[in-house]
């Protein structure tokens, strides 16, 4: 399962504002943050948390294999190396609007150490009750409003339909066992086919929700993966912007279509993970449903 | 940000690509001037930053000077998808015997670039046979080397001296790819002349927005930049979003998309956006507007967009929903809606038909609504019931 609450947290960008207020509800929330990291304010401290120069010496003395990157997006490709290289297992990039070149280039990197990504531009994720990672729920006292934990996971295209959704189940009894925001770029390190792998094996996960929009091949992966290889886990879906499908021509480039294969719209997704057994909650209010049975 | 067509030719000429020479006009004077140099027959093409310009009627061939001279007087000026055509490119018409498409776009699956090579150039590459078509992702550290680039060739039949040279377009196109963070480059048609050259005819280049920091000094030779076209021109009330949600940079209150109906929406964050949106549709109501609110704006931004949609004609009453926030501020929003409704000339409590911003200073926000006679909600009404909630009340008032 992602995220063992006794593995070390490395946060790299760790004295920017932003930052700083995630390292305080983090920690508060039970987060094992052991270190943080800028290049140049070494020898710093942020709510407690010793700030190193680099990564390596931050693993030198507290060997953290998880990471945040929370640093402007020029720097976003140099951070991730930096992590790799020191070790880090799980690296979460909060940031957004970093070049899919970098994201690229960054994933290739993973690959060859081991190391799962999630992001970029995602909010973080919680296993409800152990610990968070990134900004996932805001203030701590919101988080725990938000979540509680139990059996669903929710993996989410959006930040902040994250905690709607987490919001919406705990209300009607319904607790999670993780929650993730996976990013909302085109690019991104894990997706939906990549973390129900992951799930496949959570002893602690019975169902799945999933949050979906407009764009992308995402959804339809998805559907494929689980046309071949059904899944022992309960699935619901929600997708959300159905009237994009009907707004005039936004006209891609014949690339885009031929690599995507007229694949993006949101009848065209639920159609495909309909068809792969995937419960289709149409509103909110059959979310729980969905689950209920799970 | 999509380069017009002679810019893109120019940008990837950089990379050692050929390409028929555009000579770009802006008067039917200087079209008929030109078209006297390069010789007849000639090619007349809008430059607008947008595909499917044959379809379009874009493009138009000249057998004779007074020809070229009708083309340029049919497109110069004219509305293309609200994109005023302000010059067009002349070049010589070229024979050849065979019409290729190369292009290069990412792969979300691979997560990597990918390289697309087909037999099919020219308007349908969308539609060409699989056995016609070879697509290859790259490591986007490494590019993509000739020897790759001579394997696709190979798969779709080419032979000769058109499959090395198909081998060391790919390299290049790639290199361009990667050194100016490429969203997508195509050329198409990219022909093969009598003698075995490889000479692009158009070409399409769009650059990622989010990597202009670092490429404003490449894109800075190629004059000035159109801005990116998609779907209709803005409406009115667009550009005043717009300009309110620049305002500064503090957090978004924009994105607005106007629609025909008469609910005001002020709805928020992203996702949430499109899940409330769906639900108004759904419950039946007429949404004026679609908006993104989010990243905790300012409270004279949230006025201010209030105002503008509270005052577009038709709209009686604004619906305020967004999902939990957790960076953005329930008390900004309360107190921006407030004022932005006095400032339209309105009562709050009756413009303003539902408020349901759970989450960061919640407490806070239900104070100031009932203050003002709103009675706000938070999570115990879920988005989908306060959608129906705002449709509902939206009908009550009409009737």
């Amino acid at each position: 399962m992602l995220l063992d609450p006794e593995a070390g947290i490395v946060v790299q960008g760790i004295t920017g504002r932003e930052a700083s207020r995630m390292v305080e509800d983090s920690l508060a929330y039970g987060s094992n943050i052991v270190a943080g990291v800028t290049p140049g304010k070494g020898g710093q401290c942020v709510h407690g948390v010793p700030v190193y120069d680099t990564v390596a010496a931050a693993a030198d003395l507290h060997q953290p294999t998880v990471s945040v990157i929370s640093v402007p997006a020029p720097a976003v490709l140099d951070a991730a190396l930096e992590g790799f290289e020191a070790g880090v297992k799980l690296c979460l990039i909060m940031t957004e609007r970093v070049p899919r070149l970098d994201t690229s280039k960054l994933l290739v990197a993973a690959r060859r150490v081991g190391c799962t990504v999630i992001g970029p531009n995602s909010l973080g994720l919680i296993r409800p009750g152990v610990a968070k990672l990134g900004t996932i729920g805001g203030r701590v006292d919101n988080v725990r409003h938000s979540f509680t934990p139990g059996r669903v996971a929710i993996l989410s295209r959006s930040g902040g339909m994250t905690t709607e959704i987490a919001s919406f189940l705990t209300h009607r009894g319904i607790g999670q066992s993780i929650a993730i925001g996976v990013g909302g770029d085109a690019i991104i390190g894990s997706d939906f086919t990549d973390l129900i792998e992951l799930l496949e094996d959570d002893p602690s996960t019975d169902a799945v929700v999933i949050y979906g929009e407009p764009g992308g091949t995402a959804e339809e992966q998805l559907a494929e993966r689980l046309k071949k290889k059904p899944s022992r886990l309960h699935m619901t879906a929600f997708l959300s912007g159905w009237f994009v499908d009907d707004l005039e021509g936004v006209r891609f480039g014949h690339a885009a279509v031929i690599v995507e294969g007229g694949r993006g719209s949101i009848r065209g997704k639920v159609e495909a993970l309909r068809e792969a057994g995937v419960f289709i909650a149409e509103t909110f209010e059959q979310l729980s449903e969905g689950t209920a049975c799970g | 940000m999509r380069l017009l067509e002679y810019q893109s030719k120019k940008l990837l000429s950089g990379f050692g690509l050929i390409f028929t020479k555009p000579t770009v006009v802006e008067s039917v004077q200087e079209a008929q001037a030109a078209v006297a140099r390069i010789g007849l027959p000639a090619v007349l093409k809008a430059q607008v930053p947008f595909g499917g310009r044959g379809k379009a009627g874009a493009v138009k061939f000249a057998e004779t000077v007074d020809a070229a001279v009708t083309a340029a007087k049919a497109l110069l000026g004219v509305d293309l998808r609200g994109t005023k055509v302000n010059a067009i490119s002349i070049e010589p018409k070229l024979d050849f015997d065979q019409a290729l498409y190369v292009g290069i776009a990412w792969d979300t699956v691979e997560k990597s670039p990918i390289a697309l090579l087909s037999l099919s150039g020219g308007v349908d590459v969308e539609s060409s046979p699989a056995d016609g078509l070879a697509c290859r992702s790259f490591d986007p550290w490494v590019g993509l080397v000739p020897y790759q680039g001579r394997q696709m060739g190979a798969k779709i039949g080419l032979k000769g001296r058109t499959l090395v040279r198909v081998g060391d377009v790919l390299a290049k196109l790639s290199e361009a790819f990667i050194a100016c963070d490429g969203v997508t480059m195509e050329i198409n048609p990219m022909v093969v002349t009598a003698n075995g050259e490889l000479v692009g005819l158009d070409a399409h280049v769009e650059i990622e927005d989010d990597a202009l920091y670092r490429q404003s000094e490449k894109l800075e030779s190629l004059g000035e930049l159109a801005p990116t076209v998609a779907g209709r021109p803005p409406t009115p009330l667009e550009l005043e979003a717009q300009r309110i949600d620049a305002i500064d940079h503090r957090g978004v209150a924009g994105r607005v998309v106007e629609f025909d109906g008469a609910l005001a929406l002020l709805i928020g964050g992203g996702g949430a956006s499109l899940t409330i949106f769906d639900a108004i549709q759904r419950h039946g109501g007429q949404p004026a507007n679609y908006c993104e609110v989010g990243g905790n704006p300012t409270e004279e931004k949230v006025a201010a967009l209030t105002a503008l949609l509270l005052t577009k004609p038709g709209v009686k009453k604004m619906a305020v929903i967004m999902n939990v926030v957790n960076n953005t501020r329930a008390d900004v929003i309360a107190r921006g809606v407030i004022m932005g409704a006095e400032k339209a000339g309105k009562i709050p409590s009756e413009a303003i038909s539902v408020f349901r911003v759970p989450g960061n200073w919640e407490r806070e926000a239900r104070d100031i609504m009932a203050a003002a006679g709103i009675e706000a909600h938070g999570r115990e009404i879920s988005l989908d019931e306060a959608a129906r909630l705002a449709v509902e009340r939206n009908l009550a008032h009409v009737a």
